[in-house]
Protein backbone atom coordinates (compact mmCIF):
# COMPACT_ATOMS: atom_id res chain seq x y z
CA UNK A 1 0.00 0.00 0.00
CA UNK A 2 2.52 2.34 1.34
CA UNK A 3 4.83 2.05 -2.23
CA UNK A 4 1.58 2.57 -4.24
CA UNK A 5 1.27 5.64 -2.82
CA UNK A 6 4.48 7.20 -2.95
CA UNK A 7 4.17 6.29 -6.54
CA UNK A 8 0.80 7.34 -7.40
CA UNK A 9 2.43 10.85 -4.99
CA UNK A 10 5.53 10.79 -7.25
CA UNK A 11 3.98 10.36 -10.68
CA UNK A 12 1.11 13.58 -9.50
CA UNK A 13 4.31 15.53 -8.90
CA UNK A 14 6.16 14.17 -12.31
CA UNK A 15 2.80 15.47 -14.30
CA UNK A 16 2.60 18.70 -12.35
CA UNK A 17 6.44 19.63 -12.82
CA UNK A 18 5.98 18.42 -16.56
CA UNK A 19 3.30 21.04 -17.29
CA UNK A 20 4.85 23.87 -14.53
CA UNK A 21 7.63 24.14 -17.22
CA UNK A 22 6.10 23.66 -19.94
CA UNK A 23 8.06 25.49 -22.84
CA UNK A 24 11.34 23.38 -21.92
CA UNK A 25 9.37 20.02 -21.87
CA UNK A 26 8.06 20.91 -24.82
CA UNK A 27 11.47 21.55 -26.03
CA UNK A 28 12.83 18.24 -24.99
CA UNK A 29 9.51 16.29 -26.08
CA UNK A 30 10.49 18.02 -29.47
CA UNK A 31 13.93 16.78 -29.59
CA UNK A 32 12.96 13.14 -28.65
CA UNK A 33 10.63 13.04 -30.89
CA UNK A 34 12.99 14.31 -34.10
CA UNK A 35 15.57 11.95 -32.20
CA UNK A 36 13.07 8.70 -32.46
CA UNK A 37 11.71 9.79 -35.87
CA UNK A 38 15.77 9.22 -37.20
CA UNK A 39 16.21 6.16 -35.38
CA UNK A 40 12.83 4.91 -36.37
CA UNK A 41 14.09 5.59 -40.00
CA UNK A 42 17.05 3.89 -39.17
CA UNK A 43 16.07 0.53 -37.50
CA UNK A 44 13.07 -0.02 -40.37
CA UNK A 45 16.26 0.41 -42.95
CA UNK A 46 18.29 -2.01 -41.04
CA UNK A 47 16.02 -4.63 -40.63
CA UNK A 48 15.25 -3.94 -44.00
CA UNK A 49 18.47 -4.44 -45.27
CA UNK A 50 19.39 -7.31 -43.29
CA UNK A 51 16.42 -9.37 -44.77
CA UNK A 52 17.07 -9.12 -47.78
CA UNK A 53 20.93 -9.03 -47.57
CA UNK A 54 20.02 -12.47 -45.58
CA UNK A 55 17.79 -13.26 -48.86
CA UNK A 56 20.78 -12.79 -50.81
CA UNK A 57 23.28 -15.12 -48.96
CA UNK A 58 20.87 -17.75 -49.35
CA UNK A 59 20.53 -17.51 -52.81
CA UNK A 60 24.94 -16.43 -53.36
CA UNK A 61 26.91 -19.73 -54.52
CA UNK A 62 30.47 -20.67 -55.73
CA UNK A 63 30.18 -22.33 -59.25
CA UNK A 64 33.84 -24.01 -58.67
CA UNK A 65 35.05 -25.81 -62.74
CA UNK A 66 37.08 -28.47 -62.14
CA UNK A 67 39.99 -29.04 -65.10
CA UNK A 68 38.54 -31.37 -68.04
CA UNK A 69 40.66 -33.80 -66.80
CA UNK A 70 39.95 -33.94 -63.77
CA UNK A 71 40.22 -37.98 -62.47
CA UNK A 72 37.79 -39.51 -59.58
CA UNK A 73 40.71 -38.93 -57.17
CA UNK A 74 41.29 -35.18 -58.15
CA UNK A 75 37.61 -34.62 -57.84
CA UNK A 76 37.69 -36.48 -53.95
CA UNK A 77 40.92 -34.45 -53.16
CA UNK A 78 39.50 -31.13 -54.07
CA UNK A 79 36.15 -31.67 -51.84
CA UNK A 80 38.03 -32.12 -49.21
CA UNK A 81 40.62 -29.55 -49.99
CA UNK A 82 37.21 -27.28 -50.07
CA UNK A 83 35.73 -28.86 -47.10
CA UNK A 84 38.63 -27.37 -44.87
CA UNK A 85 37.60 -23.74 -45.88
CA UNK A 86 36.22 -22.15 -42.04
CA UNK A 87 34.23 -20.01 -44.62
CA UNK A 88 32.50 -22.91 -46.32
CA UNK A 89 28.78 -23.81 -45.57
CA UNK A 90 29.65 -27.72 -45.61
CA UNK A 91 26.55 -28.86 -45.60
CA UNK A 92 25.59 -26.86 -48.86
CA UNK A 93 28.56 -28.52 -50.78
CA UNK A 94 27.20 -30.08 -54.32
CA UNK A 95 29.38 -31.40 -57.18
CA UNK A 96 27.57 -32.03 -60.14
CA UNK A 97 29.51 -34.29 -62.80
CA UNK A 98 30.46 -33.52 -66.74
CA UNK A 99 27.53 -36.31 -67.54
CA UNK A 100 25.54 -34.65 -65.33
CA UNK A 101 25.39 -31.17 -66.63
CA UNK A 102 25.23 -32.11 -70.06
CA UNK A 103 22.11 -33.95 -69.15
CA UNK A 104 21.22 -30.66 -67.45
CA UNK A 105 21.53 -28.85 -70.40
CA UNK A 106 19.97 -30.92 -72.48
CA UNK A 107 17.10 -30.99 -70.77
CA UNK A 108 16.90 -27.05 -70.89
CA UNK A 109 16.66 -26.98 -74.29
CA UNK A 110 16.47 -28.64 -77.75
CA UNK A 111 19.44 -26.72 -79.49
CA UNK A 112 22.22 -28.06 -76.59
CA UNK A 113 20.08 -31.22 -76.81
CA UNK A 114 21.20 -32.17 -80.51
CA UNK A 115 24.81 -30.70 -80.09
CA UNK A 116 25.70 -32.40 -76.89
CA UNK A 117 24.45 -35.81 -77.93
CA UNK A 118 27.29 -35.74 -80.42
CA UNK A 119 30.25 -35.57 -77.47
CA UNK A 120 31.12 -38.46 -75.01
CA UNK A 121 32.61 -37.65 -71.54
CA UNK A 122 36.21 -37.61 -72.53
CA UNK A 123 36.10 -35.17 -75.42
CA UNK A 124 33.37 -33.08 -73.92
CA UNK A 125 34.17 -29.54 -73.15
CA UNK A 126 32.00 -29.44 -70.10
CA UNK A 127 33.88 -29.33 -67.02
CA UNK A 128 32.69 -31.01 -63.37
CA UNK A 129 31.57 -28.11 -60.83
CA UNK A 130 30.86 -27.98 -57.36
CA UNK A 131 28.48 -25.32 -56.12
CA UNK A 132 29.21 -24.01 -52.92
CA UNK A 133 27.61 -21.77 -50.25
CA UNK A 134 29.45 -20.08 -47.68
CA UNK A 135 28.69 -18.75 -44.26
CA UNK A 136 29.84 -15.27 -44.80
CA UNK A 137 28.85 -13.62 -48.04
CA UNK A 138 31.37 -10.60 -46.88
CA UNK A 139 34.31 -12.74 -47.07
CA UNK A 140 32.93 -14.21 -50.17
CA UNK A 141 35.60 -12.97 -52.48
CA UNK A 142 38.72 -14.20 -50.25
CA UNK A 143 36.98 -17.37 -50.13
CA UNK A 144 36.98 -18.02 -53.72
CA UNK A 145 39.90 -17.16 -54.06
CA UNK A 146 41.10 -19.66 -51.95
CA UNK A 147 39.26 -22.09 -53.24
CA UNK A 148 40.93 -20.99 -57.23
CA UNK A 149 44.40 -21.70 -55.72
CA UNK A 150 43.09 -25.20 -55.31
CA UNK A 151 44.99 -27.75 -57.88
CA UNK A 152 42.91 -29.06 -60.32
CA UNK A 153 40.13 -26.56 -60.00
CA UNK A 154 39.84 -24.21 -63.28
CA UNK A 155 38.15 -21.40 -63.14
CA UNK A 156 35.64 -20.24 -59.71
CA UNK A 157 32.57 -17.98 -60.60
CA UNK A 158 30.37 -16.39 -57.92
CA UNK A 159 27.87 -13.09 -58.57
CA UNK A 160 30.85 -10.13 -58.32
CA UNK A 161 30.53 -6.98 -59.10
CA UNK A 162 26.70 -6.20 -58.28
CA UNK A 163 26.52 -7.85 -54.66
CA UNK A 164 29.37 -7.56 -53.48
CA UNK A 165 28.73 -3.51 -54.51
CA UNK A 166 25.44 -3.27 -52.85
CA UNK A 167 26.45 -5.20 -49.82
CA UNK A 168 29.04 -2.28 -49.21
CA UNK A 169 26.75 0.19 -50.06
CA UNK A 170 24.20 -0.66 -47.47
CA UNK A 171 26.20 -1.62 -45.19
CA UNK A 172 27.64 1.91 -45.10
CA UNK A 173 24.60 3.47 -45.11
CA UNK A 174 23.57 1.64 -41.78
CA UNK A 175 27.08 2.57 -40.11
CA UNK A 176 26.11 6.04 -41.00
CA UNK A 177 22.47 5.78 -39.49
CA UNK A 178 23.81 4.53 -36.62
CA UNK A 179 26.34 7.65 -36.17
CA UNK A 180 24.01 10.05 -36.35
CA UNK A 181 21.56 8.59 -34.36
CA UNK A 182 23.85 8.09 -31.51
CA UNK A 183 24.74 11.40 -31.56
CA UNK A 184 20.64 13.00 -31.43
CA UNK A 185 20.20 10.03 -28.64
CA UNK A 186 23.63 11.92 -27.31
CA UNK A 187 22.11 15.82 -27.80
CA UNK A 188 18.65 14.66 -26.58
CA UNK A 189 19.99 13.06 -23.37
CA UNK A 190 21.56 16.48 -21.91
CA UNK A 191 18.17 18.12 -23.23
CA UNK A 192 16.49 16.48 -20.84
CA UNK A 193 19.00 16.56 -18.04
CA UNK A 194 18.83 20.17 -18.28
CA UNK A 195 14.89 20.26 -18.37
CA UNK A 196 15.17 18.31 -15.55
CA UNK A 197 17.72 20.17 -13.75
CA UNK A 198 15.69 23.32 -13.95
CA UNK A 199 12.84 21.10 -12.02
CA UNK A 200 14.94 20.46 -9.19
CA UNK A 201 16.45 24.01 -8.72
CA UNK A 202 12.65 24.90 -8.93
CA UNK A 203 12.01 22.11 -5.97
CA UNK A 204 15.15 23.16 -4.04
CA UNK A 205 13.21 24.25 -0.91
CA UNK A 206 10.82 21.27 -1.40
CA UNK A 207 13.62 18.74 -1.67
CA UNK A 208 15.50 19.96 1.51
CA UNK A 209 12.21 19.78 3.79
CA UNK A 210 11.91 16.27 2.32
CA UNK A 211 15.03 15.47 3.52
CA UNK A 212 14.70 17.13 6.47
CA UNK A 213 11.49 15.30 7.91
CA UNK A 214 12.78 11.30 6.77
CA UNK A 215 11.86 11.53 3.43
CA UNK A 216 14.09 8.14 1.69
CA UNK A 217 16.08 9.41 -1.44
CA UNK A 218 14.50 7.07 -3.22
CA UNK A 219 11.02 8.73 -2.46
CA UNK A 220 12.91 12.17 -3.47
CA UNK A 221 14.46 11.21 -6.75
CA UNK A 222 11.51 9.09 -7.87
CA UNK A 223 9.25 11.97 -9.33
CA UNK A 224 12.53 13.35 -11.57
CA UNK A 225 12.76 9.88 -13.16
CA UNK A 226 9.52 9.69 -13.79
CA UNK A 227 8.94 13.12 -15.27
CA UNK A 228 11.86 12.34 -17.41
CA UNK A 229 10.02 8.88 -18.51
CA UNK A 230 6.73 10.61 -19.38
CA UNK A 231 8.79 13.26 -21.52
CA UNK A 232 10.38 10.06 -23.11
CA UNK A 233 7.04 8.87 -23.45
CA UNK A 234 5.28 11.54 -24.91
CA UNK A 235 8.02 12.57 -27.25
CA UNK A 236 7.33 8.84 -28.81
CA UNK A 237 3.86 9.36 -30.03
CA UNK A 238 4.50 11.40 -33.04
CA UNK A 239 7.14 8.50 -34.29
CA UNK A 240 4.75 5.69 -33.54
CA UNK A 241 2.42 7.34 -35.65
CA UNK A 242 5.18 8.31 -38.24
CA UNK A 243 6.46 4.40 -37.85
CA UNK A 244 3.17 3.18 -38.26
CA UNK A 245 1.71 4.59 -41.05
CA UNK A 246 4.72 5.68 -43.01
CA UNK A 247 5.98 2.21 -43.07
CA UNK A 248 2.10 1.50 -44.29
CA UNK A 249 2.32 4.13 -46.76
CA UNK A 250 5.60 3.37 -47.80
CA UNK A 251 4.90 -0.65 -48.49
CA UNK A 252 1.87 -0.16 -50.50
CA UNK A 253 3.61 2.05 -52.57
CA UNK A 254 6.20 -0.02 -53.84
CA UNK A 255 4.08 -2.96 -53.75
CA UNK A 256 6.42 -4.63 -51.68
CA UNK A 257 9.57 -4.75 -53.24
CA UNK A 258 12.16 -1.71 -53.55
CA UNK A 259 13.64 -0.64 -57.28
CA UNK A 260 14.26 -4.55 -58.32
CA UNK A 261 12.14 -7.93 -57.74
CA UNK A 262 15.64 -8.44 -55.79
CA UNK A 263 14.84 -6.18 -52.84
CA UNK A 264 12.04 -7.72 -50.86
CA UNK A 265 10.50 -5.34 -47.99
CA UNK A 266 9.41 -7.04 -44.94
CA UNK A 267 5.92 -7.42 -44.54
CA UNK A 268 4.35 -4.54 -42.29
CA UNK A 269 2.60 -6.99 -39.68
CA UNK A 270 4.03 -7.72 -37.31
CA UNK A 271 7.18 -5.37 -38.30
CA UNK A 272 5.56 -1.99 -37.60
CA UNK A 273 4.28 -2.90 -34.05
CA UNK A 274 7.49 -4.18 -33.02
CA UNK A 275 9.77 -1.20 -34.28
CA UNK A 276 6.94 0.71 -32.72
CA UNK A 277 7.63 -1.25 -29.28
CA UNK A 278 11.71 -0.27 -29.53
CA UNK A 279 10.70 3.14 -30.18
CA UNK A 280 8.85 3.36 -27.27
CA UNK A 281 11.43 1.71 -25.05
CA UNK A 282 14.23 4.19 -26.69
CA UNK A 283 12.29 7.28 -25.72
CA UNK A 284 11.18 6.34 -22.28
CA UNK A 285 14.89 4.91 -21.89
CA UNK A 286 16.54 8.12 -23.09
CA UNK A 287 14.61 9.79 -21.09
CA UNK A 288 14.86 8.08 -17.65
CA UNK A 289 18.81 8.09 -18.36
CA UNK A 290 18.64 11.78 -18.81
CA UNK A 291 16.65 12.64 -15.85
CA UNK A 292 18.76 9.90 -13.46
CA UNK A 293 22.25 11.35 -14.35
CA UNK A 294 20.65 15.23 -13.73
CA UNK A 295 18.99 13.62 -10.58
CA UNK A 296 22.79 12.64 -9.75
CA UNK A 297 24.76 15.33 -10.87
CA UNK A 298 22.39 18.61 -8.89
CA UNK A 299 20.71 16.23 -6.78
CA UNK A 300 23.83 15.76 -4.36
CA UNK A 301 21.38 14.48 -1.09
CA UNK B 1 17.97 6.26 30.10
CA UNK B 2 20.21 8.64 27.63
CA UNK B 3 19.00 8.86 24.49
CA UNK B 4 21.72 10.98 23.51
CA UNK B 5 25.03 10.20 24.07
CA UNK B 6 28.03 12.23 22.57
CA UNK B 7 31.37 10.87 23.18
CA UNK B 8 35.11 12.46 22.65
CA UNK B 9 33.67 14.29 19.52
CA UNK B 10 35.11 16.85 17.49
CA UNK B 11 34.03 18.96 15.09
CA UNK B 12 36.38 20.82 12.22
CA UNK B 13 34.90 22.27 9.24
CA UNK B 14 37.34 21.90 6.06
CA UNK B 15 37.88 25.36 5.75
CA UNK B 16 40.12 24.38 9.02
CA UNK B 17 37.76 26.25 11.77
CA UNK B 18 37.25 23.66 15.02
CA UNK B 19 33.81 24.43 15.65
CA UNK B 20 33.61 21.91 19.02
CA UNK B 21 36.26 20.21 21.09
CA UNK B 22 36.34 16.97 22.35
CA UNK B 23 32.46 16.82 23.59
CA UNK B 24 31.11 14.66 26.15
CA UNK B 25 27.45 14.59 26.84
CA UNK B 26 24.41 12.53 27.87
CA UNK B 27 20.71 13.75 27.41
CA UNK B 28 18.33 12.10 28.95
CA UNK B 29 15.08 10.69 27.66
CA UNK B 30 11.84 12.75 28.47
CA UNK B 31 14.46 15.75 29.01
CA UNK B 32 14.95 19.17 28.24
CA UNK B 33 17.77 21.14 27.39
CA UNK B 34 18.68 24.48 26.42
CA UNK B 35 22.35 24.15 24.61
CA UNK B 36 23.81 28.54 24.79
CA UNK B 37 26.62 30.35 24.04
CA UNK B 38 27.67 33.22 21.74
CA UNK B 39 28.02 33.10 18.11
CA UNK B 40 30.26 30.56 17.25
CA UNK B 41 30.23 28.54 19.94
CA UNK B 42 29.55 25.84 18.40
CA UNK B 43 25.96 25.08 19.41
CA UNK B 44 24.11 25.21 16.11
CA UNK B 45 27.20 22.93 15.01
CA UNK B 46 26.70 20.54 17.50
CA UNK B 47 22.52 20.80 16.66
CA UNK B 48 23.65 19.84 12.72
CA UNK B 49 25.47 16.93 14.63
CA UNK B 50 22.71 15.47 15.94
CA UNK B 51 20.33 15.65 12.97
CA UNK B 52 23.45 14.48 10.86
CA UNK B 53 23.43 17.66 8.76
CA UNK B 54 27.55 17.76 9.86
CA UNK B 55 29.29 14.51 10.44
CA UNK B 56 31.65 14.99 13.28
CA UNK B 57 35.47 14.30 12.52
CA UNK B 58 36.01 12.69 15.63
CA UNK B 59 34.06 10.69 18.30
CA UNK B 60 30.66 8.82 18.41
CA UNK B 61 27.04 10.28 18.41
CA UNK B 62 24.69 7.90 19.57
CA UNK B 63 20.70 9.00 19.18
CA UNK B 64 18.12 6.54 19.84
CA UNK B 65 20.63 3.72 19.40
CA UNK B 66 21.84 5.34 15.91
CA UNK B 67 25.17 5.81 15.46
CA UNK B 68 24.84 9.19 13.65
CA UNK B 69 28.48 9.18 12.65
CA UNK B 70 28.41 6.41 11.04
CA UNK B 71 25.25 6.52 9.00
CA UNK B 72 25.65 6.83 5.40
CA UNK B 73 23.92 9.22 3.38
CA UNK B 74 21.58 7.12 1.78
CA UNK B 75 20.40 6.05 5.59
CA UNK B 76 20.12 9.20 7.06
CA UNK B 77 15.93 9.35 6.53
CA UNK B 78 15.95 6.68 9.41
CA UNK B 79 17.28 9.19 12.09
CA UNK B 80 15.39 12.39 10.55
CA UNK B 81 11.98 9.90 11.08
CA UNK B 82 12.80 9.44 14.60
CA UNK B 83 13.39 13.73 15.39
CA UNK B 84 11.59 16.42 14.55
CA UNK B 85 13.40 19.43 13.80
CA UNK B 86 12.75 23.50 13.91
CA UNK B 87 14.42 26.37 12.46
CA UNK B 88 15.03 30.13 12.72
CA UNK B 89 13.66 30.88 9.46
CA UNK B 90 10.90 28.10 9.85
CA UNK B 91 11.23 26.69 6.52
CA UNK B 92 7.58 26.26 5.53
CA UNK B 93 6.27 25.56 1.62
CA UNK B 94 4.82 29.13 0.55
CA UNK B 95 2.40 27.10 -1.63
CA UNK B 96 0.81 24.87 0.49
CA UNK B 97 -1.90 25.49 3.16
CA UNK B 98 -1.39 25.18 6.84
CA UNK B 99 -2.61 21.95 6.70
CA UNK B 100 -0.85 20.69 3.62
CA UNK B 101 2.81 21.53 4.99
CA UNK B 102 2.13 19.83 7.90
CA UNK B 103 0.81 16.85 6.36
CA UNK B 104 3.86 17.10 4.30
CA UNK B 105 6.13 15.37 6.51
CA UNK B 106 3.53 12.45 6.61
CA UNK B 107 3.15 12.18 3.20
CA UNK B 108 6.59 11.85 1.85
CA UNK B 109 7.49 9.13 4.63
CA UNK B 110 3.96 6.90 2.69
CA UNK B 111 1.48 7.89 5.73
CA UNK B 112 -2.30 6.71 4.96
CA UNK B 113 -4.42 9.80 3.93
CA UNK B 114 -6.84 8.52 7.02
CA UNK B 115 -3.97 8.70 9.38
CA UNK B 116 -2.14 11.70 8.05
CA UNK B 117 -5.61 13.69 8.42
CA UNK B 118 -6.34 12.69 12.26
CA UNK B 119 -2.34 13.27 13.15
CA UNK B 120 -2.01 16.72 11.57
CA UNK B 121 -5.16 18.18 12.95
CA UNK B 122 -3.47 16.72 16.48
CA UNK B 123 -0.57 18.52 15.85
CA UNK B 124 -2.17 21.58 14.24
CA UNK B 125 -4.53 21.81 18.20
CA UNK B 126 -1.34 21.50 20.29
CA UNK B 127 0.19 24.32 19.13
CA UNK B 128 -3.45 26.16 19.01
CA UNK B 129 -3.46 26.76 15.08
CA UNK B 130 -6.41 24.36 14.07
CA UNK B 131 -8.28 27.60 13.26
CA UNK B 132 -5.92 28.29 10.97
CA UNK B 133 -6.22 24.81 9.08
CA UNK B 134 -7.02 26.83 5.81
CA UNK B 135 -4.55 29.33 5.57
CA UNK B 136 -1.32 30.02 4.17
CA UNK B 137 1.83 30.68 5.15
CA UNK B 138 2.34 34.34 3.71
CA UNK B 139 -1.67 34.82 5.95
CA UNK B 140 0.18 34.11 9.29
CA UNK B 141 2.54 36.19 11.85
CA UNK B 142 5.83 34.88 12.33
CA UNK B 143 4.82 32.98 15.72
CA UNK B 144 2.07 31.64 14.03
CA UNK B 145 4.36 30.46 11.47
CA UNK B 146 7.11 28.82 13.48
CA UNK B 147 4.08 26.81 15.82
CA UNK B 148 2.86 25.45 12.21
CA UNK B 149 6.99 24.53 11.84
CA UNK B 150 6.60 22.60 15.00
CA UNK B 151 3.32 21.06 13.87
CA UNK B 152 5.24 19.72 11.01
CA UNK B 153 8.09 18.64 13.53
CA UNK B 154 6.12 16.63 15.97
CA UNK B 155 3.09 14.97 13.56
CA UNK B 156 5.18 11.91 13.67
CA UNK B 157 5.92 11.27 17.27
CA UNK B 158 9.38 12.04 17.27
CA UNK B 159 11.37 10.80 20.39
CA UNK B 160 13.33 13.89 20.18
CA UNK B 161 12.80 17.56 18.81
CA UNK B 162 15.43 19.75 17.78
CA UNK B 163 15.36 23.35 17.94
CA UNK B 164 17.86 25.85 16.35
CA UNK B 165 17.09 29.21 17.50
CA UNK B 166 13.52 28.90 17.15
CA UNK B 167 12.66 32.36 18.98
CA UNK B 168 15.57 33.90 17.34
CA UNK B 169 13.38 35.88 14.64
CA UNK B 170 10.21 36.40 17.12
CA UNK B 171 9.24 39.46 19.71
CA UNK B 172 9.32 38.37 23.71
CA UNK B 173 5.95 37.98 23.61
CA UNK B 174 6.04 35.88 20.64
CA UNK B 175 8.62 33.82 21.82
CA UNK B 176 7.18 33.19 25.37
CA UNK B 177 4.38 32.03 23.44
CA UNK B 178 6.86 29.46 21.16
CA UNK B 179 8.45 28.11 24.69
CA UNK B 180 4.88 27.93 26.46
CA UNK B 181 4.22 25.06 23.44
CA UNK B 182 7.38 23.27 23.56
CA UNK B 183 7.29 23.28 27.09
CA UNK B 184 3.85 21.79 27.07
CA UNK B 185 5.08 19.03 24.22
CA UNK B 186 7.95 18.21 26.45
CA UNK B 187 5.54 17.39 29.51
CA UNK B 188 2.47 15.71 27.58
CA UNK B 189 4.22 14.24 24.95
CA UNK B 190 7.31 13.13 27.02
CA UNK B 191 9.41 14.37 23.89
CA UNK B 192 13.35 15.29 24.42
CA UNK B 193 13.68 18.62 23.64
CA UNK B 194 16.68 20.12 22.66
CA UNK B 195 16.90 23.89 22.14
CA UNK B 196 19.93 25.95 20.95
CA UNK B 197 19.09 29.59 22.08
CA UNK B 198 21.19 32.92 22.84
CA UNK B 199 18.05 34.06 24.44
CA UNK B 200 19.03 35.03 28.04
CA UNK B 201 15.24 36.21 28.88
CA UNK B 202 14.16 32.60 27.87
CA UNK B 203 16.47 30.20 29.42
CA UNK B 204 16.30 31.93 33.15
CA UNK B 205 12.69 32.12 33.22
CA UNK B 206 12.36 28.18 32.00
CA UNK B 207 14.84 26.70 34.58
CA UNK B 208 15.31 23.65 32.53
CA UNK B 209 18.84 21.57 31.81
CA UNK B 210 21.04 24.22 30.23
CA UNK B 211 24.32 22.95 28.44
CA UNK B 212 26.88 26.38 27.95
CA UNK B 213 28.85 25.92 25.11
CA UNK B 214 31.61 28.18 25.06
CA UNK B 215 34.27 28.27 21.61
CA UNK B 216 33.63 24.84 21.23
CA UNK B 217 33.99 23.52 24.51
CA UNK B 218 31.16 22.81 27.03
CA UNK B 219 31.84 25.03 30.03
CA UNK B 220 29.21 24.34 31.81
CA UNK B 221 26.24 21.69 32.26
CA UNK B 222 23.21 21.86 35.08
CA UNK B 223 19.85 21.12 35.96
CA UNK B 224 17.98 23.93 36.33
CA UNK B 225 20.56 26.45 34.81
CA UNK B 226 20.47 29.66 34.31
CA UNK B 227 22.43 32.09 31.77
CA UNK B 228 25.40 33.68 33.30
CA UNK B 229 26.88 35.90 31.21
CA UNK B 230 31.01 35.40 32.41
CA UNK B 231 30.78 31.62 31.38
CA UNK B 232 29.74 32.89 27.63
Amino acid sequence: MRIFRMLARSIRDAFKSVIRNFSLSLASISCITITLIIVAIAIMASFNVQNFTKEIEKDLTIVIFLNNDATEEDISRVEDEIRQIPNVDRKSITFESKQEVKEDMQNQSEVFDTVLDGWDNNESPLKDTFQVKVKNVEKISTTAERIGNIDTVNTVRYGEGMVDQMISAFSSIEKVTYGVVIALVIVTVFLIVNTIKLTISARRREIGIMRLVGASNFTIKTPFIIEGMILGLLGSIIPVIFTTYGYLAFYKHFNGYLFTQLIQLIKPEPFIYSTSGIVVIIGILVGMVGSASAVRKYLKI
Amino acid sequence: MDLIRIKNVEKKYKNGVTAIYDLNLAIQKGSFTFVIGGSGSGKSTLIKMLYREEKPTKGQIIVGGLDVAKLRNTKVYKLRRKLGIVFQDYRLLPKLTVYENVAFAMEVIGASKEKTRIKVLRALEEVGLKNKVHNYPDQLSGGEQQRVAIARAIVNDPKLLLCDEPTGNLDPERSMEIMKVLDNINKTRGTTIIMATHDKEIVNRMKKQVATLKDGHLVNFKQKGTYVDENI
